[in-house]
């Protein structure tokens, strides 16, 4: 399978089944589009009536030679030798190997599109989670993760920090059953920075591997979305609480995350103020909402945010030639490694290897079905109580997803979020908005790719 | 120029690596 495009002035050629990605003139690019349907002298044919006489039948010739020795090579044209190797995914055993701890339901914001609805995800309490609950839930991950040593624990809620000293004291506990379970933990926590201190930013500095700052860009844009509970903006607290952290941070993994909406579709703007704001590693993310409300992304934005990521990738390759590069999370697209296709094709991973805790130890299958008791699958106490449930999202692979078996972007994308029930009421179903965005920043981030490799060669 | 640039040919599970797109994720 082929996917072609055109972007930046580069003519780009995806053979998806190999993972090869080349870089052609347009002559190749033309030759590429009608290789496998039609005969030598009809494709001299074709070429010589778009072009006249711009390339000699031998130049067309030389092209096809090029190409077919690139099939010959597997680079070109390379069947799908994966779909049958993977289809059994139902009776594979898995294990859990991350926990989304929801630390504190509870939030001192109240952006207005969260779906954690302030915390409280859609009728649960307001609540923190005890010591207690946070130790058993450490100890069902270390029982239940097999022989998986990398362990990944993750801090979330609502907002973590109101929630701070029973984190210590988990990160504490995680670290004294180390080195007995022979298990590495790796922690993370999301925040909306209203809580950082000198205190927190030394703690996260020893302990977190990444911590996610939320800021969502241009201060009327943050604070429209994101107001405190007294209806303020939260943009001048926070902002330079992150530019304190993010200096302290050293080589240490952070990303300044941000949601865009209907009413910033022009998010480039918020790239550029957080990247000139001295964040070097960045996200921007659709927001995720019912189709009512008024600043979900619709259908007809589609055009327009895929024309904002182009120009988003093109302020990136311009850092990157000013020597101040940037990193947009969703453009990280590791071309000669990446995961291996095990990996890319399963998923990932939620309520399977990865799961929810709630402040009461119940268990989801992300922090996205919190909340929603029909998709309860236990608790830390007793376990998984609906394993038909968890076979279910063992099925959540790319093969398994009518949309998704066929599509371009599969061995990167690897089938996107579960929670397509949101929109389409199965698990297996693909979000077709997300699957259009995210579509086109693969095309960016090869592209980009593409520049990049272009830059080296000049220098 | 060269009619074809190629910038990465074939690049296509311990369960080790991390978990919350895999695309951008890094392996083993």
């Amino acid at each position: 399978m082929i996917h072609q495009y055109k972007n930046n002035g580069y003519n780009i050629v995806l053979d998806v089944c190999s993972g090869s990605v080349h870089v052609v003139d347009d002559l190749c690019y033309d030759i590429i589009e009608m290789y496998e349907g039609k005969s030598q002298d009809e494709i001299v044919a074709a070429i010589r009536s778009k072009y006249g006489e711009l390339y000699t039948e031998k130049d067309i010739l030389e092209a096809c030679e090029d190409i077919e020795e690139l099939k010959k090579e597997g680079q070109l044209f390379t069947e799908d030798v994966y779909k049958d190797i993977i289809i059994d995914h139902k009776k594979r055993k898995t294990v859990v190997k991350a926990l989304c701890l929801h630390i504190a339901h509870d939030c001192n914001l109240a952006c207005k599109y969260c779906f954690a609805d302030e915390g409280e995800y859609h009728g649960q309490k307001r609540e923190l989670m005890s010591l207690e609950v946070g130790k058993k839930a450490l100890d069902f991950l270390i029982e239940n993760s097999g022989n998986r040593v990398n362990l990944e624990v993750d801090f979330f809620g609502g907002e973590p920090l109101m929630n701070f000293d029973v984190v210590k004291e988990l990160v504490a506990y995680g670290r004294s059953r180390e080195k007995e379970a022979g298990k590495n933990f790796r922690f993370t926590l999301t925040t909306n920075g209203m809580l950082l201190n000198d205190e927190v930013i030394d703690f996260c500095n020893r302990e977190i591997s990444n911590v996610v700052l939320s800021l969502d860009g241009r201060k009327e844009v943050n604070d429209l979305m994101r107001p405190s509970r007294n209806g303020k903006g939260s943009y001048d607290i926070i902002v330079p609480k992150f530019k304190k952290f993010v200096e302290s941070r050293g080589d240490k993994s952070y990303y300044v995350r941000g949601t865009f909406t209907r009413n910033n579709l022009d998010f480039t703007e918020d790239f550029k103020h957080m990247a000139d704001l001295g964040f070097k590693e960045i996200s921007i993310e659709p927001v995720v909402s019912p189709d009512e409300s008024e600043y979900a992304i619709r259908e007809e934005d589609i055009e327009k945010i895929c024309q904002e990521y182009d120009k988003l990738a093109v302020d990136i390759i311009d850092r990157h030639k000013k020597g101040k590069p940037v990193t947009f999370f969703h453009y990280m697209l590791d071309l000669t490694g990446g995961p291996c296709v095990y990996k890319r094709l399963s998923g990932c991973g939620s309520g399977t290897e990865y799961l929810a805790v709630t402040p009461t130890g119940e268990l989801y299958p992300c922090h996205q079905f919190v909340g929603n008791e029909e998709f309860k699958l236990g608790d830390i106490y007793n376990g998984i109580q609906k394993n038909d449930l968890v076979d279910e999202f063992k099925m959540c692979n790319v093969y398994a997803k009518e949309k998704c078996k066929d599509c371009y972007a599969r061995f990167y994308c690897s089938g996107g979020a579960a929670n397509s029930y949101q929109f389409h009421n199965s698990i297996l179903d693909a979000y077709d908005i997300g699957c259009e965005l995210q579509r086109k920043r693969i095309e960016c981030a090869i592209m980009i790719k593409a520049a990049l490799a272009e830059l080296e060669e000049g220098e | 120029m060269k009619r074809i640039k190629t910038l990465t040919n074939k690049t296509l599970g311990c369960g080790e690596c991390q978990t919350c797109t895999v695309g951008n994720q890094s392996c083993n």
